[in-house]
């Protein structure tokens, strides 16, 4: 059984006076134990909204959450506020993007991994502590004992990181969600979170959902790949199927955009043209259509379905990129 | 909302960015007229509650203290207060007397037209009832910062409750509450407290203290309120919620102490107020009738005022010292807030 099975997750906000809107569109998906997802697409297309659905932590006015989230066997959407709060920080584990506006600026690093121990464990201030000390050495942070009682401002980025990777995984979760963890970050200190980011999750079997626009992040990671577009989930496939052969039209444009190893030198990266502002609502078609060089009749006639693929991921395009075009 | 010429600016500008609010400030209960006498204040609150809002605790305060150093008026005003603040721990030491006691070299001086003025061993003169000046303007520091900053933290106590309750609750806890500061905000605050003082029985130093703090506590309850609401979108509330913290230590461990900032900044200038206030209060003989106590708000009303013709240097001594130390608090408090809010620099 899956560790994580989202099915049919769908978010709609609602302000007063304004006309709905559809964040993330009957979003499904599952991360069995110990595997790394991928959950990829551009700013905006909801990846942030779906972990915040999935751990209940949207707003508690203003949106509606429909769909089923099943960790464990429980539906997590169902569960009480009190038994879902106990799962949090114990059984899944979240990382933030911007690891200094989401640690505390008033308390010491060591407090505040000692907090989430003594919430979920049971310990005491002292032995927390203790453990606060080893979780930060494990994390690659030197000279750990006097990390505990220095401030957020006090220490660098990456450290910050590492400490907010602590946290997380303090408590030893099943699941990490990491929802864009090295883009507020600077290049050289990205490439280290990746790397000790893969290292524990290999180590201590947890299984991760990792958020990004970047698919070069993806590509070192992920053993499957979801890739989001205007909060549908448009292709999932195997991390090196989609490398190899991207088959939606987005995908395959994204992938043209990332600068390769191998690519020729001096040719020119394709960006994909137009912005998400171009979008039409899936429900006249292809939101992607505007920007699709793809596009046919059909593409304007209602969703496109997600259907398998013969290589055991799924699709949702009508005219999709042929197999033997090879990425340049 | 029908007549939109004659709302207030502020109103009209908010009206383009989010039309909820202004719809949910006019389902107030209040009177237009008063509505908008608070209207300025809450702005402020707001300005000030939000600039704490993404960056908060050590980094922001010592940024913001780096700031301060460097802004010439706010060392200006850190002077003055460190000043009086000496005068009054010291008073004992610094004055040559006793304020109460009444000196026979004086006393037999005294008559309707003239008071004995500068004299080697009373260097400011007499006061109308033969006690030395200067003793008694060196000991009403003491009384005037008794009185300012127990008033500054009993409206602080009670209004950081009033604040945190609304903070934390949201809901119709906070909607009840926030009418309520706001019908006290409309009110002008030295009207108000005359009010509070009228209806105590007996009028003492405390019920000055206490009139003046609870013309305050609406202040920091809406600023506290502010920046607790801003806190519980910030993205350290929304981690600590990730995981699973429970809500009395969010409130508590992670909302509260980074509201604060804001709320000591406005404690600065509360200060201020709240001396001109008490002193206000003293001066139309609503504060501690006793005679003896040297208070310069009840120094500029009662000896200043009568002996005007005689003496004018018994009204300007007292209302010079109210202004100046008034005057010191106002420009720290404002070099907080500009330091700690770079934005709200005009
Ligand atoms: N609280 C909210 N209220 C209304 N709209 C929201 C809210 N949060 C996010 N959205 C909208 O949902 C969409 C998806 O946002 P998000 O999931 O944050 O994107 P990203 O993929 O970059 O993480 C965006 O268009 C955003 O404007
Ligand atoms: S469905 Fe049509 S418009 Fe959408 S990506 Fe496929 S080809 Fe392009
Ligand atoms: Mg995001």
């Amino acid at each position: 059984m899956s560790l994580l099975d989202v099915r049919d997750l769908s978010v709609v906000f609602q302000r007063r006076g304004e006309r709905p809107f559809t964040a993330v569109d009957e979003v499904s998906f599952s991360v069995e134990p110990g595997q790394t997802v991928g959950l990829v697409g551009e700013s905006g297309c909801g990846k942030s909204v779906t972990s915040l659905a999935i751990m209940g932590l949207l707003p508690q006015r203003g949106n509606k959450v429909t769909g089923e989230v099943n960790f464990d066997g429980a539906d997590l959407l169902k569960l009480r506020p009190d038994d879902l709060r106990d799962r949090r920080g114990r059984d899944i584990g979240m990382i933030f993007q911007d690891p200094l506006s989401s640690l505390n600026p008033v308390i010491p690093i060591g407090t505040q991994v000692a907090e989430v121990l003594e919430r979920h464990r049971g310990m005491d201030h002292k032995a927390a502590l203790k453990e606060a000390r080893e979780l930060l050495d494990a994390v690659g942070i030197p000279d750990p004992t006097r990390r505990l009682k220095e401030y957020p401002h006090q220490i660098s980025g990456g450290m910050r990181q590492r400490a907010l990777i602590a946290i997380a995984l303090a408590c030893k979760p099943r699941l990490l969600i990491a929802d864009e963890p090295t883009t507020a970050l600077d290049v050289t200190i990205q490439a280290q979170i990746l790397t000790l980011l893969k290292e524990l999750v290999d180590e201590t079997g947890t299984a991760l959902i990792m958020i990004t626009h970047d698919l070069g992040v993806v590509a070192g990671l992920c053993d499957t790949v979801n890739v989001l577009y205007g909060g549908k989930i448009v292709e999932r496939a195997e991390r090196h199927e989609l490398f190899a052969r991207p088959r939606h039209p987005y995908t395959h444009g994204l992938l043209n955009s990332v600068p390769r190893l191998d690519s020729p030198r001096g040719e020119r990266l394709h960006a994909i043209r137009g912005s998400v502002a171009d979008n039409i609502p899936w429900a006249e078609g292809c939101a992607f259509a505007p920007r699709c060089d793809n596009v046919v009749d059909a593409c304007l006639d209602g969703t496109p379905p997600l259907e398998p693929t013969a290589n055991g991921g799924d699709l949702r395009c009508n005219n999709p990129v042929s197999e033997e075009v090879a990425v340049p | 909302m029908s007549d939109p010429i004659i709302q207030p600016t502020v109103g009209a500008q908010r009206e383009s960015v989010d039309p909820s609010a202004v719809t949910e400030k006019r389902e107030g209960t209040l009177p237009r007229g008063l509505d908008r006498l608070g209207e300025r204040k809450r702005a402020r609150l707001e300005q000030l509650a939000q600039a704490t809002a993404d960056k908060g605790g050590v980094s922001l305060v010592r940024d913001a203290f780096r700031r301060l150093r460097r802004n010439p008026t706010a060392m200006v005003g850190a002077s003055i207060v460190a000043l009086f603040v000496l005068v009054a721990i010291f008073a004992p030491l610094l004055a040559p007397h006793d304020p109460a006691q009444r000196f026979d070299e004086l006393t037999k001086n005294l008559t309707v037209d003239s008071i004995p003025g500068a004299s080697s061993e009373f260097p400011l003169g007499s006061d109308p009832l033969g006690r030395d000046f200067l003793s008694r303007m060196i000991h009403g520091s003491r009384q005037t910062l008794f009185v300012g900053v127990l008033a500054t933290l009993i409206g602080l106590a009670l209004g950081v409750l009033v604040g945190a309750l609304a903070g934390a609750f949201g809901g119709w806890v906070d909607n009840i509450l926030m009418r309520f500061t706001d019908v006290m905000l409309a009110l002008p605050a030295l009207l108000l407290a005359i009010s509070l003082v009228a209806m105590a029985s007996r009028s003492s130093q405390w019920t000055v203290i206490l009139a003046v703090a609870i013309v305050n506590v609406p202040i920091f309850a809406r600023l506290l309120r502010g920046s607790m609401l801003a806190q519980r979108e910030s993205d350290h509330v929304l981690a600590a919620r990730a995981l699973g913290v429970k809500r009395g230590a969010i409130v508590l461990r992670h909302m509260l102490p980074n509201a604060m900032t804001a709320v000591i900044v406005q404690a600065t200038l509360t200060l201020s107020t709240a001396i001109l206030e008490a002193a206000s209060l003293s001066f139309l003989g609503l504060g501690d009738p006793d005679i003896n106590r040297a208070e310069w708000g009840l120094m500029l009303g009662v000896d200043g005022q009568r002996y005007f013709e005689v003496r004018p240097e018994l009204a300007y001594f007292p209302a010079v010292a109210i202004i100046v130390v008034a005057l010191g608090f106002t420009l720290l408090g404002e070099g907080m807030r500009e330091a700690i809010d770079p934005k709200s620099r005009r």
